[in-house]
């Protein structure tokens, strides 16, 4: 039975095809091909593997029975951030990473794939814009090893060994950063108070000497906005370090951009422009700074550069800089570059060029408002607290439950309504998060049910 | 410029082609000049990559008949006595051409790359058609029609290094015994290697760098006294060493600084015995070869290699320079077989920061 | 040509189209597209963004406020779109071209079906922190794929997290880092030995984490040499990080030496199973006794290049490595899926959350479409294909396949054009942009070049033998003009997007630009 059925995918598995092919390299089977692969390392019998579903409306079914236990955020009112956030995808963005030409293109050169080259080099150029910054990178994985490797550029720009963290930071993205820059540096949280920097603090651990990075979010991990973040620059700066900022790049059509109050490095994840969460599984990291040298020197990511041809008008592109190698002498290795997440960056570069400098004002504004709006509501709440409300939040605010149910209890309570309340971060603290897609109702739905549970 | 006599050695089995009488013996076994036609190909590989340049050159055989060939219309600078031609000739018309060119091709060996080194030094960009028989200098383009193509970059790109002039004694070579050395540098075009294709995955490792070699040397030496054998890699480490070493020989530097220049066996061996403790010696495969020890560095005596030590002789290459190798091991000639057979098997050859190969060695 | 007049009666002659020529008359789309900047009418937009229903916020202090409006083009939404489609246009994705010059990428079909999957809201709106009882479906999917995964490599566990291959290969040496801490040997064993086939990023990835690397040659056969690895190895070796088959195709019989030879040390062994194409089914990373291995599943397992991603990776370990996997891991109580995040010794998380969701789905939905019979079907006509374009390609003047003469390949073969350089000059690279005028790609080796003009093909099970023909004739036809008009292929491309690039102002500080701002400072003085 199964010998008659070419698989679709598999077009020389056609019995006659098999066998002219065979003859015509003189094999007698594809047995001939494994010989190098010794009796012992060879499999015994096949996989234990489920029976294969080989048509594909039958495959679908399977997946939609999978699909059909999840509940998605369109099902459901969210209130969940933290890192990954509900933003409107435009259908025009879809529309473009969805062609096949991207999708299924790879590492061809700046010829046959003149328009992947073109589409990344615009994706930095519109980053650049936003963050006011010259040098982009092709995006690394995401936001987590862009922090990871900023940091790692600033100890080799400054041979220094210490790094300040001088916000409150998501622990997975603490825990990862730290055991990515181990080999070299010695990573010193200064603890956040009022959901802000303790600049004194931070001041006597930069005074310690032997600092690499100032490192700070903006909006940190509770969604405050630091109005601490430019006096931060100035303490790495008279320390020698430099001042690596992770930013939301959607904040920035209303927050200044971190390089406009002393950032030297800019990092962070584009998923809030224009790429679906999944899970967790959209992203894509970015990684900024000004053009000189001693910094363009230090990334691994690949940076695409735009070169005339020999034909006059005409856009040919590159990679710049690509033997990047330090002569100092305190080489080190330059980390890695590999396939990371290319089609997330053009992705953000359809956004950015959809929404236009307007676009990314208001919908900065919006966001603002609707949290400032959530914090003001949910405080007015019985048994609710905002802890510093007062400070500039976007999107992401953290939540206090005085009364005496705990936040797993008030989420269940919120799931029976089809309502997702924000994750835990203790069991009486929980991260809430509103963005442009939630209406004034939502916000006053929120509430009104909280007011309910929290009776 | 054409040493018409280059190469008519090799096809009848003479170990070289240096001197009158070989030159005649080849003849007589049937050599045939080649030269002058591998010359043509080179230039037509330059003209059709930038178009026909103004050609100087020497007469008839020399240079004028190539250039012909090739459909140039040569301006003739020098023409020799008359008869066969002579290493004389070669250093007389090289020294005429360089007055007024800005790249010297020329057609021939490591004899003639030697006649061209005394002639006109780093006074002028030079770039060797490859014809002879031995070809040890990195001076030459792999073939006639890579000269061409490197000539034609000399067109866009004034970029120029330093490189080997090797030579083997050809008189100890046909009796039986191999003895090479460095004779100098030569100012050739700088061919960054094409790296177009660049893939995703392609981590950011230069195989070309010697910064990072550099950087373990100092990790490991410290301040002891460091011992550096002579070729290009070696020139370079020391350079991203911060130090300007001469262009040939073994130097000496101690703590990271320059010490002595271009010592002989017997100054080697006492600066050695001042540090006992704390030297060690670093040697890079010069030429083609793969030599590590014996060919241009015959200074580094099998004494001062025994009191040294194994563990302190450390081989410099990039990984570009070992993978050219395509697999051959690296040679040991230190004149000492039992020496040769010491320092044979896997040794560590450092080709970055924290980067090493295990790569055999054995004695030629 | 003249069409037929259109007086008089037609014959069926006039109707009658001449066969196609042996080779595509290609162009590949040519736009002349301006930059976006370029484009764009001020106050026009390309999409409408909610306006606030509530009143604004003024808390940001002064000096966190953006003073001047990003310089981002103002288009309407015909006109973003019209851009990036005619960019589109402007590649070859492996849905539009026979893809078997991107040698050791894989690049096979991604079914279309499986994407239907992932852009369902179901998927790609789900957030990573809802409850678990909202998203059991997609922990099923995940819980299942690693499953699998773990029977097809032997493995007892395999992580998912990894962003793509290289990342799989840091999560790899951070667990062996994990490994050697738990024990107290992390100071003694500081030294990863890898071979100068093997992916860079193993090199990269074991300096990245604070190794030392020790790098083994091709013996005289092609072959990672032994003798170098056994005097490699000592006290100080943490692990041993290879491939087999290497970039050459041929695959290493003695792989369980090396690894007996490493595990004999106390180091341990990582299999680089980027591309485990040739092998699905045949034979598996445990039988050579390897600690750990990885999966591209963006080779391998079919989910879309994407143009360099997002990509997806697995790692899988052997038993005494599982303490160390990223956190968290997706189990199975038997009625409901959870996510365990109370690991103590995991290395911790390689990257947000849990892994890049959408992959995962695609390659969980190829392997169920393949089954057991269906993988190794995919192994055995890979391998087929990749036997029958060698001889195709070894037909061709001036290509050779270097080391193991006259023996079989696996999936792939790094071919040489060292004799038609020395012929006529013309280089590797150069071949490759004159085969994309027939719409191909063309890949020529990782640096250093250790086989000279090297070039890799690798024609996965996707291609049919039309397709491999074609590709050889292609190359056939570019080393005929290599030798007959050499100029042809030096200047080309001729049909492409675009002409040849001028490069050497990448290279210098005073005229790269990464960005459109900094081309109009530093070229346009603007």
């Amino acid at each position: 039975m199964t010998g008659s059925f070419a698989h679709p995918y598999i077009p020389n598995a056609a019995p006659d095809v098999k066998r002219a092919m065979l003859d015509a390299v003189g094999a007698e089977s594809v047995e001939d091909f494994y010989v190098d692969v010794p009796a012992d390392l060879r499999l015994q019998g096949p996989l234990d593997l489920p029976a294969p579903m080989r048509s594909e409306a039958g495959l679908v079914r399977h997946m939609s029975g999978l699909l059909g236990r999840n509940t998605s955020t369109r099902d459901a009112l969210s209130f969940l951030g933290g890192g990954v956030y509900q933003h409107h995808v435009p259908a025009v963005v879809d529309e473009v990473v969805d062609r096949s030409e991207f999708l299924t293109a790879y590492a061809g050169e700046p010829y046959e794939d003149h328009g992947r080259f073109q589409a990344l080099w615009e994706y930095q150029s519109l980053m650049g814009e936003l963050l006011d910054m010259d040098v982009v990178n092709v995006p690394t994985y995401d936001g987590f090893q862009a922090s990871g490797t900023a940091l790692r550029m600033a100890g080799r720009v400054t041979g220094a060994r210490r790094v300040i963290v001088a916000s409150a930071v998501a622990a997975d993205k603490l825990s990862k950063v730290v055991d990515y820059v181990r080999p070299d540096h010695d990573v010193v949280v200064v603890p956040v108070v009022d959901g802000r920097a303790d600049v004194a603090a931070v001041r006597a651990a930069v005074a310690e000497g032997d600092v690499a990075a100032v490192y700070a979010e903006a909006p940190n991990f509770l969604g405050v906005v630091d109005p601490a973040l430019p006096e931060l620059a100035e303490l790495a700066h008279e320390a020698g370090a430099l001042y690596v900022v992770n930013c939301n790049p959607i904040s920035l059509g209303v927050v200044a951009p971190p390089a406009s109050y002393g950032a030297d490095i800019v990092c962070g994840d584009v998923q809030p422009l224009g790429v679906h969460m999944s899970f967790g599984g959209g992203n894509a990291g970015f990684i900024a700074t000004r053009d000189e040298e001693h910094l363009v020197a230090e990334f691994p990511s690949r940076l695409f550069g735009v070169v005339p041809t020999t034909v006059e008008g005409e856009y040919g592109f590159g990679d710049v800089a690509y033997e990047r190698t330090s002569f100092a002498i305190r080489e080190e290795g330059k980390e890695w570059v590999g396939t990371a997440a290319a089609l997330n960056g053009i992705a953000a570069g359809v956004y950015l060029a959809l929404m236009g400098p307007h676009g990314m004002r208001e919908v900065g504004e919006t966001i603002m408002a609707n949290t400032r709006y959530a914090i003001t509501r949910l405080s007015a709440v019985p048994g609710v607290e905002v802890p510093n409300a007062d400070a500039p939040h976007f999107a992401d605010f953290a939540v206090r439950f005085t009364g005496s149910r705990t936040v797993a209890e008030i989420n269940e309570a919120l799931r029976e309504q089809d309502v997702f309340g924000g994750h835990a971060l203790s069991e009486r603290d929980a991260l809430y998060c509103v963005t442009e897609v939630h209406t004034k109702d939502d916000i006053d739905r929120l509430a009104a049910l909280l007011e309910e549970i929290c009776k | 410029m054409v040493n018409p006599v280059a190469g008519l050695g090799g096809r009848v089995g003479l170990k070289g082609s240096d001197g009158p009488d070989v030159q005649a013996r080849a003849r007589e076994l049937g050599a045939v000049p080649r030269a002058s036609e591998r010359a043509t190909a080179a230039l037509e590989e330059l003209m059709a990559r930038v178009g026909a340049p103004v050609v100087l050159t020497a007469a008839g055989p020399m240079g004028e008949d190539a250039a012909r060939a090739a459909g140039l219309e040569p301006d003739v600078r020098y023409v020799p006595d008359g008869g066969r031609t002579t290493a004389a000739d070669t250093v007389a018309a090289a020294k005429a051409l360089a007055l007024d060119v800005d790249l010297l091709l020329f057609a021939g060996g490591d004899g003639t790359a030697r006649d061209v080194l005394d002639a006109v030094g780093t006074s002028v960009p030079v770039l060797g058609v490859p014809t002879g028989v031995k070809m040890h200098s990195a001076v030459f383009g792999v073939g006639p029609r890579a000269a061409g193509e490197v000539a034609a970059r000399v067109a866009t790109t004034r970029a120029f290094t330093e490189a080997e002039v090797m030579d083997l004694d050809e008189e100890a070579v046909r009796s039986g015994r191999v003895s090479a050395r460095l004779y100098g540098h030569l100012l050739v075009p700088d061919v960054p290697v094409r790296v177009q294709q660049r893939k995703v995955g392609s981590s950011a490792a230069d195989p070309y760098a010697v910064g990072g070699i550099a950087a373990e040397l100092t990790e490991r030496v410290g301040d002891g006294q460091l011992v550096l054998g002579p070729g290009g890699t070696t020139r370079a480490i020391a350079a991203a060493l911060g130090v300007d070493v001469p262009v040939m020989g073994v130097n000496v530097l101690r703590a990271g600084r320059f010490f002595a220049a271009d010592v002989n066996a017997a100054e080697l061996a006492r600066l050695v015995a001042d540090h006992p403790d704390g030297t060690w010696i670093a040697v890079t495969p010069i030429g083609g070869q793969g030599f590590l020890l014996g060919r241009g560095n015959q200074q580094i005596a099998p004494e001062v290699l025994r009191a040294v030590g194994p563990d302190r002789l450390l081989g410099v290459a990039t990984e570009a320079k070992l993978a050219a190798l395509g697999g051959r091991p690296l040679l040991l000639d230190t004149g000492d077989p039992d020496l040769d057979r010491a320092l044979a098997g896997y040794r560590t050859v450092i080709t970055g920061r924290g980067r090493t190969a295990r790569y055999p060695v054995q004695g030629a | 040509m003249s069409a037929p007049a259109n007086t008089g009666p037609v014959s069926i002659e006039d109707a009658r189209i001449a066969p196609k020529p042996a080779l595509r008359r290609f162009h590949q789309a040519r736009w002349d597209e301006p930059l976006i900047f370029e484009l764009g009418t001020p106050g026009t937009r390309g999409v409408g963004v909610p306006a606030p229903e509530v009143p604004l916020d003024d808390s940001l202090p002064e000096s966190l406020r953006r003073k001047e409006a990003p310089g981002l083009p103002e288009m309407s939404q015909l006109h973003v779109l019209r851009h990036y489609l005619r960019l589109s246009q402007e590649n070859l994705g492996v849905d539009m071209n026979i893809d078997v010059g991107q040698g050791t990428c894989t690049m096979k079909y991604s079914p279309k079906v499986n994407d239907r999957f992932v852009r369902d809201h179901r998927i790609s709106e789900l957030h990573p922190l809802q409850d678990e009882s909202t998203v059991q479906g997609v922990l099923e999917v995940m819980h299942h794929l690693e499953k699998m995964l773990a029977e097809i490599s032997g493995m007892d566990r395999v992580s998912l997290q990894p962003g793509a291959g290289s990342a799989a290969i840091y999560t790899n040496i951070a667990m062996i880092r994990a490994y050697f801490a738990s024990r107290g040997e992390l100071e003694q064993r500081d030294e990863v030995i890898t071979t100068i086939f093997s992916h860079p990023s193993n090199a990269a990835c074991a300096k990245t984490a604070g190794f030392k690397v020790i790098t083994l040659y091709p013996d005289a056969d092609g072959y990672p040499d032994i003798e170098a690895l056994k005097a490699a190895v000592g006290p100080r070796t943490a692990a041993l990080m290879i491939t087999n088959p290497e970039d050459t195709g041929i695959f290493n019989s003695r792989i369980a030496e090396f690894v007996d030879i490493v595990h004999e040390a106390g180091g341990l062994c990582a299999y680089d199973q980027a591309n485990a194409n040739g092998i699905l089914g045949i034979t598996r990373a445990r039988a050579a006794g390897f600690d750990m291995c990885h999966f591209n599943l963006h080779k391998t397992f079919s989910t879309p290049h994407a143009c360099g991603g997002p990509a997806a990776g697995a790692s899988g370990v052997s038993e005494k490595l599982v303490p160390f996997l990223p956190r968290p891991t997706v189990e199975f109580d038997g009625t409901r899926y959870h996510l365990d995040d109370d690991r103590p010794e995991s290395v911790g998380k390689m990257r947000p959350f849990y892994g890049v969701v959408p992959n995962l789905v695609r390659a969980y939905a190829w392997i169920m479409s393949l089954g057991a019979e269906g993988l190794r079907e995919v192994a055995e006509i890979a391998v087929l294909n990749n036997n029958y374009l060698m001889k195709r390609i070894l037909e061709i003047r001036g290509v050779s396949a270097p080391y193991a003469e006259g023996k079989r390949r696996i999936e792939q073969v790094r071919y040489s054009w060292e004799e038609l350089g020395k012929d006529t000059g013309v280089h590797s690279e150069e071949i490759g942009v004159r085969a994309a005028d027939f719409g191909t790609h063309y890949w020529t080796s990782h640096h250093p070049y250790v086989v000279p003009e090297p070039m890799t093909l690798e024609p996965t099970e996707s291609y049919s033998r039309q397709d491999l023909d074609e590709y050889a004739a292609i190359l056939a036809e570019v080393a005929r003009e290599a030798y007959e008009d050499p100029e042809t292929v030096r200047t080309a491309p001729h049909n492409s997007t675009i002409h040849q690039v001028r490069q050497a102002t990448l290279d210098d500080p005073k005229t790269w630009a990464v960005t459109w701002r900094a081309y109009r400072r530093k070229i346009l003085g603007q």
